[in-house]
């Protein structure tokens, strides 16, 4: 790790929300209206009901809010993730999350009729915790204890059985896959501050949640065998990482669609800096990936302006990358 | 040595040795594959007798069933069945290289890749009036250039002294998952029928069949097969590990190279025209070594009758279980496949 | 036959730090070589470069004054072969299946089981003592048999020499004795050479006749057990004290480390 002492973790926290700040302010002022700081500062104190008053209050500062929330959320989920499968390219999508929820979607829409962002989203957390409670289901059953290659692998079947009905779903009825097609994307764009806020008090559980488990997490990662041996109580831990990662991810998915690479990729670069640690390091994970998830929506707006181009893809270019990279820097093997 | 059969012919210019067990479980299964064969011509829309299927394959029967059967059907199921083998065999090659038995040619890219493409595809050649420009014909081309280019970058990304299973499982799950976003987002920006025809071929689907499709699939598939045979006995040394490959005498890389090439083409070959048909690459070799045994020579061949068995079998349900709506067969090797996954798990609950 | 098995200037390294430096050794024919020395020392890495499986940064091995690396796979696997360290069969591979492998050097797409084969393979289930396992899955196998099955398909490759990485390590007692037994047997009736690397010091010292200790980036001393190995020699290679005597079956070298333990005596 680059910093070695408290001292130098503790500033690098302090810097982290700097510039998480700095990156919401360049997520408010930078889009496709033209807006300035100066504008943003007006809109707060003297609101005139101009257009670009109102895109600041209603467009761009709940955007630059969820983008923030969504992204610390999925990095914790993803350092949780990693620890406690001991695999560190695993992130919330390996749980089946991500298919989950857009399953769930998808079937509410097309059976039940169901649409509206702010309904796809307690339909998409339902989904969430259902793929997420069947993996643990599956893992926990079988012959022996729960290991992180059965959740891996019980997540991965998951997954795709969930992505494969979906598709089965949408190319039976066209009408409905316009309607979903950029939810199903990934996307932080048009949602209204009502649909975070009603999500809010699960993630906020979740990142306290978090932070409060972060030393047994350090145990946790010392295998299950020592970690038993050091008096953790095992089965009880891995369920709370799961309810955990069930309310933070499943409340991402459900504001913001499926997102992902935020959670294998973040907790790479956070542990670069603080090591791993996870009192440190799940704090850090959680300002990198807001800052990540903001500066790739900003980067989404510009690209192909005036389209904008869904932050779920844009992750994805991004993410792929600096995995490609870091699987070949896994050495010889 | 029990229950092996010697053969030696021209004074041992050509011998061979055959597990007799092996080979009778072999002939079996691909028995009952052909009969599925024939018999799926009967399931559809209407229920035709398999009597009288077989008249009119051979000649006989009315105008009207010869056009269900042979105009609509057979395509189809062609198709499904050649399909499902080089998808089997691609996951056989595969198995063997990453020595994973969960390993699948739907994780390293091959499929994603074809997907964005035929996506990309779609929106290149429509024109203003969202309409295409060129002949849908031309979307399964472009679906196995998008599948080998891919496959090409995700080997060359995978290379670093060698490619090592590990490292060309996990650069083929990302480069994947890049695809499939490119893919959504290609999806999105374009007008909604693309996105349509698009989802469907990424469900995989063997709805829109015809002769001439077959015309070039099942030679291809076969050339494939072919050459597939005369490698078997570089896989089975494969499989033991790069150090004991090349104490043996392999040139491990260049065998490698080889091998991934074989997989590409012949994912890329079923899935240009039945769609990214999934699963089917990792159940098939799976049933097979649990029937067969491990040794390539007779793997291959059982995994790709079996292979061709799921899909068609799949195919049946897709086109009689919601009738009249089609459920692309995609689907059903999912559902199939995922528990077929995880029923793996209960089994080795070490691996 | 082969008639010369030595290496010219060898250096190896892992990236930037050499690991053998500018070696020149010279390896006996029809005998048990073992290799011994710390952890890391580069006894395996040397072990593969031989092997041909590590190209060395300069420097060469020569078989037979050719330099391995410049002929292709199949001539060296011709007359080397290799036990590499923990070997993993596929799942449900056989015994006789396994062993077959060993003769792919000798063999092409439609020549797959000639009289020969069959021969050599019989033979060497039967040297190793597994034809009554020849059916059986080789995951299944206990550990000391799975080595054996191993042991057997270097033996169908027909090589005069057979190079084996840590063939012992993970074995309880009596399995690594049945190993090395067997290797001793195969040495003594057929007089194939055998090169070895080893962890455990006293079984070097039974079983080989000539031993290489590697430290340093190089070799530090090498001969007859018997006539190499002090307690001088163990101290600087192993960093180990410990007092030499003599095994009371072999007569072997036999090293028992100072250090801590109940002392009864």
């Amino acid at each position: 790790m680059i910093l070695k002492n408290n001292y130098s973790k503790t500033f690098s926290l302090i810097v982290g929300v700097l510039l998480l700040l700095l990156c919401m302010g360049i997520s408010i002022v930078y889009g496709y209206a033209n807006t300035s700081i100066q504008t943003t500062y007006e809109s707060f104190i003297h609101f005139n009901n101009s257009n670009e008053h109102i895109i600041i209050q209603n467009v761009r500062i709940p955007r630059a809010l969820i983008a923030s929330c969504v992204g610390a959320s999925l990095a914790i989920t993803g350092v949780l993730m990693q620890t406690l499968t001991k695999n560190p390219l695993a992130s919330p999508g390996i749980l089946g999350i991500n298919a989950g929820a857009g399953f769930a979607v998808v079937f509410a829409m097309i059976f039940f009729h169901i649409s509206g962002l702010q309904s796809f989203a307690w339909i998409a957390f339902l989904g969430a915790a259902i793929a997420a409670l069947s993996v643990y289901a599956i893992s926990f059953s079988g012959r022996d204890a729960v290991t992180p290659v059965k959740i891996t692998l019980a997540g991965a079947a998951i997954s795709a059985l969930f992505a494969s009905f979906t598709q089965g779903l949408l190319a039976t009825n066209e009408a409905e896959l316009e309607q979903v097609l950029f939810w199903l994307a990934g996307s932080v764009q048009g949602r209204k501050l009502e649909i975070l806020l009603s999500v809010l008090p699960y993630l906020i559980i979740g990142w306290i949640a978090a932070i409060v488990i972060s030393p047994k997490m350090n145990i946790l990662a010392l295998g299950d065998d020592v970690a038993r041996g050091l008096g953790l109580r095992l089965g009880l831990m891995k369920i709370l990482v799961g309810l955990i990662v069930i309310f933070l991810a499943g409340g991402a998915v459900a504001i913001a669609g499926p997102i992902g690479f935020i959670g294998i990729v973040v907790p790479h670069f956070a542990r670069k800096f603080v090591g791993t640690d996870h009192r440190w390091l799940i704090p850090m994970a959680a300002l990198l990936g807001g800052i990540l998830l903001l500066l790739a929506d900003v980067a989404a707006r510009y690209i192909i302006m005036p389209q904008e181009v869904p932050v779920g893809v844009m992750t994805a270019m991004i993410g792929t990358p600096f995995f490609i990279y870091l699987a070949r820097k896994g050495g010889k093997k | 040595m029990k229950n092996v059969k010697t053969i030696r012919l021209f004074q041992q210019k050509i011998s061979f040795l055959l597990d007799v067990q092996a080979m009778k479980k072999l002939l079996v299964i691909s028995f009952l594959t052909l009969a599925v064969f024939f018999l799926s011509a009967s399931f559809g829309d209407s229920f035709i007798n398999p009597l009288k299927v077989l008249q009119t394959i051979f000649g006989q029967g009315s105008d009207f069933d010869r056009l269900i059967i042979i105009d609509f059907r057979m395509p189809r199921i062609f198709i499904a069945m050649f399909a499902g083998m080089a998808l089997a065999v691609a996951g056989a090659v595969l198995q063997g290289i990453i020595k994973n038995p969960l390993a699948s040619p739907d994780i390293i890219g091959i499929s994603a890749g074809g997907g964005a493409a035929v996506v990309g595809f779609l929106a290149i050649f429509s024109d203003s009036n969202h309409s295409l420009t060129v002949s849908i014909e031309w979307m399964p081309l472009a679906g196995f250039i998008g599948a080998t280019v891919v496959g090409f970058f995700v080997y060359l990304f995978a290379w670093k002294d060698g490619v090592t299973p590990n490292r060309l499982v996990l650069i083929g799950i990302s480069v994947s998952a890049l695809m499939q976003a490119i893919t959504t987002m290609l999806m999105i920006i374009g007008p909604i029928y693309q996105a349509s025809e698009a989802n469907k071929w990424i469900t995989g689907s063997v709805k829109s069949a015809d002769w001439n499709q077959v015309q070039i699939v099942v030679p291809l598939i076969l050339i494939l097969l072919l050459v597939t045979f005369f490698i078997t006995r570089q896989l089975n040394v494969q499989e033991l590990g790069d150090d004991t490959a090349a104490g043996l005498g392999q040139s491990v890389q260049k065998t490698r190279l080889y091998l991934i090439l074989l997989c590409c083409c012949l994912v890329a070959s079923a899935i240009s025209f039945a769609g990214a048909i999934g699963f089917v690459g990792l159940m098939a070799p799976h049933i097979a070594r649990r029937i067969v045994g491990s040794s390539f020579g007779v793997l291959v061949p059982t995994s790709a009758a079996i292979g061709a068995l799921l899909v068609m079998i799949a195919d049946i349900i897709g086109r009689t279980a919601f009738s009249p709506l089609e459920v692309p067969a995609g689907v059903f090797t999912a559902a199939i496949g995922a528990p077929y996954f995880i029923y793996l798990l209960f089994r080795n609950p070490n691996k | 036959m082969t008639e010369s098995l030595l290496t010219k200037s060898l250096t190896l390294s892992y990236g930037d730090s050499n690991i053998i430096e500018d070696l020149n050794l010279s390896i006996p024919l029809n005998e048990i070589t073992v290799l011994i020395g710390a952890n890391g020392c580069g006894k395996s890495t040397l072990l593969r470069s031989i092997a041909r499986l590590l190209k060395p940064k300069k420097g060469s091995v020569l078989l037979d004054g050719e330099d391995i690396f410049k002929l292709s796979t199949k001539q060296v696997a011709k007359n080397l072969s290799i036990l590499p360290q923990a070997p993993v069969a596929p799942e449900g591979l056989t015994v006789l299946q396994l062993v077959k492998q060993g003769r792919f050097p000798y063999q092409s797409w439609r020549q797959q089981w000639t009289e020969k084969d069959e021969e050599i393979v019989l033979n060497a289930l039967k040297a190793t003592g597994t034809d009554h396992l020849q059916d059986r899955p080789v995951d299944e196998l206990s550990g000391g048999q799975r080595q054996r099955a191993w042991i057997a398909m270097t033996l169908a490759q027909d090589t005069d020499i057979i190079l084996l990485d840590e063939p012992t390590t993970y074995l309880d007692l009596t399995h690594q004795i049945e190993v090395l037994d067997l290797l001793f047997e195969l040495n003594q009736q057929q007089k194939r050479t055998i090169i070895m690397v080893l962890h455990d010091i006293n079984l070097a010292c039974r079983y080989a006749d000539h031993i290489i200790t590697v430290r340093d980036r190089g070799v530090y001393r090498q001969g007859k057990p018997e006539e190499i190995m002090t307690t001088e020699l163990v101290s600087h290679v192993f960093d180990l004290e410990c007092q030499m005597t003599s095994d009371p079956i072999f007569g072997t070298p036999l090293c028992i480390p100072y250090g801590k333990g109940r002392n009864i005596s």
